[in-house]
């Protein structure tokens, strides 16, 4: 293969990137005229339909770590890579089921609005703005980091000035623009990935006559069997369970998946947003896979990793190899413009967090003209995305990886189960909501600071990789006794003993790794578990008669949509 | 608003009561029907390794189309509930609000 061009400012990348930014940016313009009123800033006016917003909700789940990483991790590791991709999925069928049509009739801008609709609103939109914050937080500063390091890889430009980028571009969508313009740069970007992963994949296909037995075919010659098979990546099935649940029901509960729904005319129009949305995001990493598994074969593992130990560069070496440097230009730019719009969902999420659920619904105690509130959500947006930036600094280098499993978990245990209480159980009080609240967000961050995942692989790392180096010095050691021995056609008892010798030095050199204090990689099973059960036995114990009498005016509105903003 | 009036005749509404039944009935159904595709694909690869390795044709383990299978049912169900809602659900929602509006 030629010299890959990866990692160099090369003109076309840097050409259709701006080509990108420009028109954003002319959307922005022309969504500033349309961006007076809160309705306008949150919710698009209410004038986006079903179609685009299918597409819009693809725009704003499928991440350019998404795209880049699970690529990577099926050309490395093979059908592993497949089954965490389908985990990142299944979570759409629930919004559908449970969440989609109840929360577009209840709500006006955000989750809190359902949550808070029959409980009392103070207490309630604190615990709810807090849930948000932070799973908008964790999110958006795994985005950055992962923003900074990507660039950094494929364009070769500083990580700072990646973030700086970045950051200044979300703010400017989202500021000017409100959700109008982020609805749009969210549908653009997800036309672009989808047309250019499709892309890459015919152009893979055709170099196995269309057949994908052919393409797994050659992968199992060049890799052996095992790389079509299950391997490593799931060892206790309690664990799977845990971040199977997390990434089920956090889908559910993310902010600014939940507050796209607000953007649709009616419940009607939010049902059809999920199926495209479920279609457009199945479909994208059915292709992701693909690409994976060609780049597998066609670049080669060992090139793959070269460049970046993830893989993280395996489908834009896989488009370089197929489709030249214009190729590779255009789907460089398609990644910028995939964390774009990504970042901007999250700022506007959390934005509206802090102006509609805190400044309006606590500090104004529901009571706040609209020039105001759009104002406050002005003001929260600039905060967030220069906090983003600070953040994303802060944490270079750093071991992020954990982050987006938080958001995930604290998604599910804080945020799903309040909400879902809310729209189903008549007996659900406010006690009850907050303590829900708070016991899945405590529960979900402080377990996952003394799960593997933190107290392991960030805080003990150091510890850890000396033992592993040690291992393997004791390891090589008594392997070139052994052969020595053998050499000298020693008495085999002697061979014997320097086995057992090494299996006691590993065993009470393992016995020293970095021990984490709560066993499950990802605290969903838990922290959901405890957050349902709290909610349900703190309501049953603080009944709330106010909230019961208008249980069935909710479902009458959930249900039919009457009195539905 | 003066939908109060409403509200409390439609407790014992038959047309809302088949309709918010229906509408549970067919959610959770859906949603224990993909909790069983996902877990039951998680719990095969707990425990049942070989089988997912076994091959379907000469070159394709069986693990493969299991997988995508998982990816497409989660399309495909959600296709379900859509079809149902369009055709069934919206006319109940539409015969229940003609009588609360009049």
């Amino acid at each position: 293969m030629a010299q890959s061009i990866i990692g160099q400012v090369h003109p076309v990348s840097i050409a259709f990137f701006f080509l990108f930014v420009l028109s954003t940016l002319c959307i922005t313009y022309w969504a500033a005229k349309r961006t007076r009123t809160t309705k306008e800033f949150y919710a698009a006016g209410r004038s986006i339909t079903g179609f685009q917003n299918g597409l819009a909700l693809a725009g704003d789940y499928m991440s350019a770590a998404s795209f880049l990483g699970i690529a990577g991790l099926v050309s490395t590791k093979g059908y592993d890579g497949l089954i965490y991709s389908v985990g990142w999925l299944v979570g759409w069928p629930i919004v559908m089921f449970l969440i989609a049509e109840p929360l577009r009739n209840l709500g006006k801008y955000t989750f809190a609005d359902v949550v808070s609709y029959r409980l009392k609103r103070m207490p309630i939109r604190t615990s709810a703005a807090a849930g948000s914050l932070i799973t908008v937080l964790f999110y958006l500063i795994a985005q950055m980091v992962g923003a900074g390091t990507l660039i950094k890889l494929m364009f070769g430009l500083p990580y700072e000035w990646a973030i700086l980028i970045v950051g200044c571009l979300m703010i400017a969508y989202v500021l000017f623009g409100g959700m109008l313009a982020t609805t749009w740069v969210q549908i653009i970007k997800a036309v672009l990935l989808l047309g250019g992963a499709t892309i890459l994949v015919i152009l893979t296909l055709s170099k196995f006559g269309f057949n994908y037995g052919e393409l797994f075919g050659s992968a199992s010659k060049m890799y052996g069997p095992e790389f079509l098979q299950p391997g490593g990546l799931i060892t206790s099935p309690v664990d799977a369970f845990s971040l199977g649940l997390a990434l089920m029901f956090g889908t559910a509960g993310l902010p600014h998946i939940l507050m796209r729904f607000y953007t649709v005319p009616d419940a009607k129009q939010a049902r059809k947003s999920v199926f495209y949305a479920t279609g457009f995001i199945g479909y994208f990493y059915i292709l992701t896979v693909t690409i994976g598994f060609g780049a597998a074969v066609l670049v080669g593992k060992k090139v793959i990793m070269a460049i970046d130990k993830g893989g993280n560069m395996a489908a834009p070496l896989l488009a370089e190899a197929l489709g030249g440097h214009v190729f590779l230009g255009f789907l460089a730019a398609v990644a910028f413009a995939t964390i774009l719009a990504v970042v901007a969902g999250l700022t506007l999420a959390g934005a509206s967090a802090l102006s509609h659920d805190l400044y309006v619904g606590v500090i104004k105690r529901g009571q706040a003209n609209e020039k105001d509130e759009v104002r406050v959500a002005k003001m929260a947006t600039i905060g967030l995305g220069v906090s983003a930036m600070l953040l994303g600094i802060l944490f270079k280098g750093q071991n992020v990886a954990f982050m987006v499993g938080l958001a995930f978990a604290v998604a599910a245990s804080a945020n799903f189960p309040a909400l879902v209480m809310s729209i189903m159980w008549k007996k659900f009080s406010t006690k009850g909501a907050v303590a829900s609240i708070w016991t899945g967000l405590i529960l979900a961050v402080g377990l996952i600071i003394i799960s593997p995942t933190v107290w392991v692989d960030v805080f003990h790392v150091k510890e850890k990789a000396a033992i592993e180096k040690q291992i393997s010095e004791a390891e090589t050691q008594s392997k070139a006794k052994m052969e020595e021995l053998e050499k000298a056609a020693a008495d085999p008892k002697a061979v014997t003993d320097e086995k057992a010798a090494f299996a006691a030095k590993k065993k009470e050199l393992t016995a020293q790794m970095p021990q984490a204090i709560f066993p499950l990689k990802n605290p969903g099973l838990i922290s959901m578990g405890a957050a349902f059960l709290i909610g349900i036995l703190v309501s049953l114990m603080s009944s709330e008669p106010e909230a019961q009498e208008k249980f069935e005016k909710e479902k009458l509105r959930a249900y039919i949509g009457i009195g539905a903003e | 608003m003066s939908t109060n009036k409403a509200v409390f005749n439609f407790k014992d509404d038959k047309d809302f009561i088949k309709l918010s039944g229906q509408k549970s009935a067919v959610s959770i159904v859906l949603t224990i029907l993909e909790l069983f595709f996902y877990f039951g694909f998680i719990g095969l690869i707990a425990f049942n390794k070989p089988f997912l390795s076994s091959m379907l044709t000469e070159r394709v383990p069986i693990g493969i189309p299991i997988a995508v299978g998982v990816i497409v049912m989660s399309c495909v169900l959600t296709g379900i509930y859509v079809y149902w809602a369009n055709n069934t659900y919206d006319t109940l929602v539409k015969k229940v609000r003609d009588k609360v509006e009049g």
